[in-house]
């Protein structure tokens, strides 16, 4: 049986971890690679790091950043924010990331997923969807969110995986900082509808709600960044409280 | 010395890192010559069969390594591609395989399953072992590892079977024969699990 994934999420912003981070024993609770490797003991089963560094200059200590990374960590990465071509994954890979995730870039040029599955393979492609709610249905955003589009969540999730998507990642803008659970209904309409592992984005506040989206939601991994990074939820713990559920997980 | 065959297909630098962690000595080469004169080799590999048969032959190390494997019999570790790159043939692709291994890459299918499952196959599994190995020397309990396919190995000769994890149903996810061993889970990215394979595989 396969495990649920738990997935710790860091936001880099100049090849520093920005939002607060609240890690005992840490020199610089700002060193992403600190982190990483802490998370990695503690029995993340992977990692994603969004990069929201805005200027391309800037972007090169990405790639730097992803090779101390991937030299100091033993499990699987991905890295995302800001990708718009082969090439800026081609680094990313090279660098040693595991995946990437295209997030607005793919919107505007779905035939950028296609590339890059025939490029580097699906299993390297995730697509990250950020969606909010609206009267007729839940609808696509772009740019962090920002700007919002006519595009259906599940057309696009259906059309992004036949262009050869390995992974979905779906966060609920609706849920996402309220603490008050995933957006289950929505994760397992997509979970049911693609072929893909789907993980699970926005709204965990305590253990019961990643309980709630593997079951409910049928998602294949949950994500969550400020619950782990402050400390509120232990990734040990919430491993032992999953595995009281008989919920699979990796120890 | 492990020498990590670079053809191209995937990310080698993590199996360079997880090795140098536990104090091994690796070098990563495309090298003919560095190939030829390697003590123990890693095959390893993310991508498309036929590409990667198509590498091997490009690069002038297809005889080299039959020479190094089937004659010299040295160490070799197949992961993931480079694990089906040693069986006959795939269904991905139109190319024959190294062919050491009695065995076929097949497609995952659940069209006619009662479950159906995800594909690629990503995430960690548990395997099962079915005989005693050297690569599983003193291995923590219930060992898993992360696995991102959407292929997997048939074995025809039951013997060669090292161990299996079940995916809607259970295939053959580690073979082992004689000198040749091949893994469909990404040690590399395996934890402490992972680390210990190497470790077995470096006293070689």
């Amino acid at each position: 049986m396969l495990a649920k994934r738990i997935i710790p999420c860091l936001d880099i912003k100049d090849g520093k971890t920005v939002k607060g981070v609240n890690f005992v024993d840490l020199r610089d609770a700002g060193d992403p690679v600190e982190l990483a490797v802490e998370y990695s003991k503690n029995r993340a089963d992977e990692l994603v790091f969004l990069d929201i560094t805005a200027t391309h200059e800037k972007r090169k200590t990405l790639a730097d950043l992803v090779r101390k990374i991937a030299q100091h960590i033993n499990i699987p990465f991905t890295v995302g924010g800001g990708i718009t071509s082969v090439e800026d994954v081609e680094t990313l890979l090279q660098n040693g990331a595991d995946k990437i995730a295209v997030n607005s870039a793919a919107v505007k040029n779905p035939e950028l997923i296609h590339q890059l599955a025939k490029q580097f393979g699906s299993q390297c492609v995730v697509l990250a969807v950020d969606a909010k709610k609206i009267e007729n249905g839940w609808k696509v955003h772009l740019n962090g969110g920002r700007i919002a589009t006519h595009i259906d969540l599940f057309e696009w999730c259906k059309k992004a995986t036949s262009l050869g998507a390995g992974e979905i990642l779906f966060t609920s803008m609706d849920h996402d900082g309220t603490k008050n659970g995933f957006a289950n209904e929505a994760l397992a309409q997509i979970s049911t509808m693609v072929n893909i592992p789907v993980i699970a984005s926005g709204g965990a506040g305590n253990m019961q709600h990643f309980a709630d989206v593997f079951t409910i939601g049928k998602a294949d991994a949950a994500l969550a960044a400020s619950v782990f990074h402050f400390g509120e939820i232990k990734i040990p713990e919430l491993k032992n409280f999953l595995h009281q559920k008989q919920i699979p997980v990796r120890f | 010395m492990i020498t990590i065959i670079d053809y191209e297909c995937g990310n080698l630098g993590s199996i360079q890192n997880m090795i140098k962690k536990i104090g091994g000595a690796s070098r990563i080469s495309s090298n003919p010559e560095e190939i030829a004169n390697a003590k123990k080799l890693i095959l390893p590999g993310v991508g498309a069969f036929d590409t990667g048969i198509k590498n091997l032959h490009d690069k002038g190390i297809w005889d080299i390594l039959n020479k190094k494997v089937l004659h010299e019999k040295i160490p070799i570790l197949g992961i993931c591609l480079g694990m089906q790159l040693m069986t006959k043939s795939s269904q991905e692709g139109v190319l024959s395989g190294l062919s050491w291994i009695d065995a076929e890459t097949c497609k995952f299918s659940f069209e006619y399953a009662d479950k159906k499952r995800k594909i690629p196959n990503m995430g960690w599994n548990f395997i099962q072992l079915k005989k005693e190995s050297v690569l599983f020397l003193n291995m923590y309990e219930n060992p898993r590892f992360y696995f991102v396919h959407s292929y997997f190995v048939r074995c025809y000769n039951n013997q060669d079977v090292l161990a299996i994890a079940e995916y809607g149903f259970n295939y053959h996810c580690a073979f082992e024969k004689e000198n040749i061993f091949g893994v469909q889970f990404h040690p590399e990215k395996s934890h402490k699990y992972g680390m210990k394979l190497f470790e077995n595989f470096i006293a070689l």
